[in-house]
């Protein structure tokens, strides 16, 4: 039976090829927006503005402090309620989004607040705009601290994308959760979806490891 | 938009939302209490220099971390009755669990341990303590002030983390919230509720981690 099962699970390999694919373009989509809205928000969460450094400590904790699950539920169905039809891909990339920022910001702005006040006094006293000082003086230091957190945390954005296949993006979990229904091998199934999600992470969790032991000082 | 936020209905529900809210607190505990037992022995097998030890223990631990936690669940889900073994769900959740934050606990450990300066290790070799009496007086007590924030980091993922159940029908938080909507058609009060009451279990886990970070960095300047 095994046997059987198995050359079954080969024929529609592809399907899980497939799968695959949804799960990189969500993965690939999302770290960059993600990573781009993540170092604004950590920009101005480091910033002088009160206020918005507030709403964003606000958006941050509920984040942070509410499961993944929740929040993609809440996104798919709540915004219909609101008058805003959104699919399932779109959905998963808002939250995917909403989600990865946040925690990009905790880290931007923790690697921010590590840069010596000094700093920001010598590069405003050589009469750099804010602009300025933020891209050429402190930014380069605290990518040092960013970088290697940056890179575990996209480890686990690419491996939260699995949590969309609950409103049915065709991402490889939801091919896996197909597929158990035709092919009742539980543990084959979801050993190749292992597999396919070990192939994508663990080349950056290598790199994470690396970074942590270079950046280390 | 949060006009009609009808809070009668989510009084009516709400001993589902607290019977939901206590089996997440059960699962979290038992699970978090699993997963340390768990993390300390692959900690102990991945230190250790006996290879039939070290091996499978990276093995564990680097699988873990490159997977997703549901593909876990549904592997355990899916794969157990498979292989002959039946058990409720909420038992394959908490495996679930345990072995996804073992892995993570593990390598919180290693790096407490690493944390603890080499020199130490030869003061306590050269005072004649054995390897035990090493650990127990030496390295432990200071690699435990090192882990207790991290390890309460872990114990807010795991929280987050039991919502994942939901989906192989354990009855917690955000099943509650999942059968209110299915029941009466209200996901705005049914998930933003349950949003509410993970909300409170982060705050009090981040009060606590925040703490222990005070205490911690009291006992380095010490």
């Amino acid at each position: 039976m095994m046997a059987f099962y198995f050359s079954r699970l080969m024929e529609i390999f592809p399907f899980f090829l497939k799968g695959l694919w949804m799960t990189v373009q969500i993965a690939f989509i999302s770290l960059f927006t993600c990573t781009v809205l993540g170092f604004f928000l950590g920009i101005f969460r480091s910033g002088q503005n009160r206020f918005l450094k507030w709403f964003i400590g606000v958006y941050v904790s509920f984040v942070r402090g509410t499961p993944f699950v929740v929040q993609v539920f809440i996104i798919f169905f709540i915004l219909p309620e609101w008058g805003i039809q959104l699919e399932a891909f779109p959905a998963a990339l808002l939250a995917m989004a909403i989600m990865g920022s946040a925690f990009i910001c905790e880290i931007v702005a923790g690697g921010i607040s590590s840069i010596p006040k000094g700093q920001w006094e010598a590069a405003a006293s050589s009469g750099l705009t804010m602009t300025q000082q933020l891209r050429l003086v402190i930014l380069p230091q605290a990518m040092k601290v960013i970088l290697p957190p940056l890179v575990g945390q996209y480890v686990l954005l690419i491996k939260d994308t699995s949590v969309v296949s609950v409103i049915g993006v065709m991402e490889l979990t939801r091919v896996g959760w197909v597929t158990v229904v035709r092919i009742p091998e539980g543990l084959m199934v979801f050993s190749l979806v292992g597999i396919l999600y070990f192939v994508i992470s663990y080349p950056l969790i290598l790199l994470s490891n690396y970074l942590e032991r270079r950046m280390a000082v | 938009m949060l006009a009609d936020f009808n809070f009668r209905v989510i009084f009516e529900y709400l001993p589902l939302f607290l019977t939901g809210l206590r089996a997440t607190f059960l699962i979290s505990i038992v699970s978090i209490a699993l997963a340390l037992c768990t993390g300390i022995i692959a900690c102990a097998c991945r230190i250790s220099p006996a290879r039939v030890l070290k091996y499978p223990a990276i093995a564990y631990i680097e699988i873990i971390r490159s997977t997703p936690l549901l593909v876990q669940i549904y592997f355990l889900y899916f794969g157990l009755p498979t292989l002959g073994v039946r058990i409720p769900e909420i038992q394959t959740g908490i495996l679930a669990l345990m072995l996804n934050s073992g892995a993570y606990i593990a390598e919180i450990i290693r790096a407490g341990i690493n944390s603890v300066d080499e020199g130490q290790l030869e003061a306590g070799i050269s005072s004649g303590l054995n390897y035990v009496q090493r650990m127990r007086f030496i390295i432990l007590p200071q690699a435990l002030g090192v882990t207790i924030p991290p390890l309460l980091g872990q114990a807010i993922v795991l929280v987050k983390d039991s919502a994942l159940l939901s989906l192989i029908s354990v009855a917690e938080l955000t099943r509650s919230g999942q059968l209110m909507t299915s029941e009466r058609f209200m996901p705005t009060e049914a998930f933003f509720t349950v949003a509410f009451f993970y909300m409170c279990i982060y705050f009090v886990l981040k009060a606590l981690a925040e703490w222990s970070q005070k205490k911690l960095i009291f006992r380095e300047a010490y």
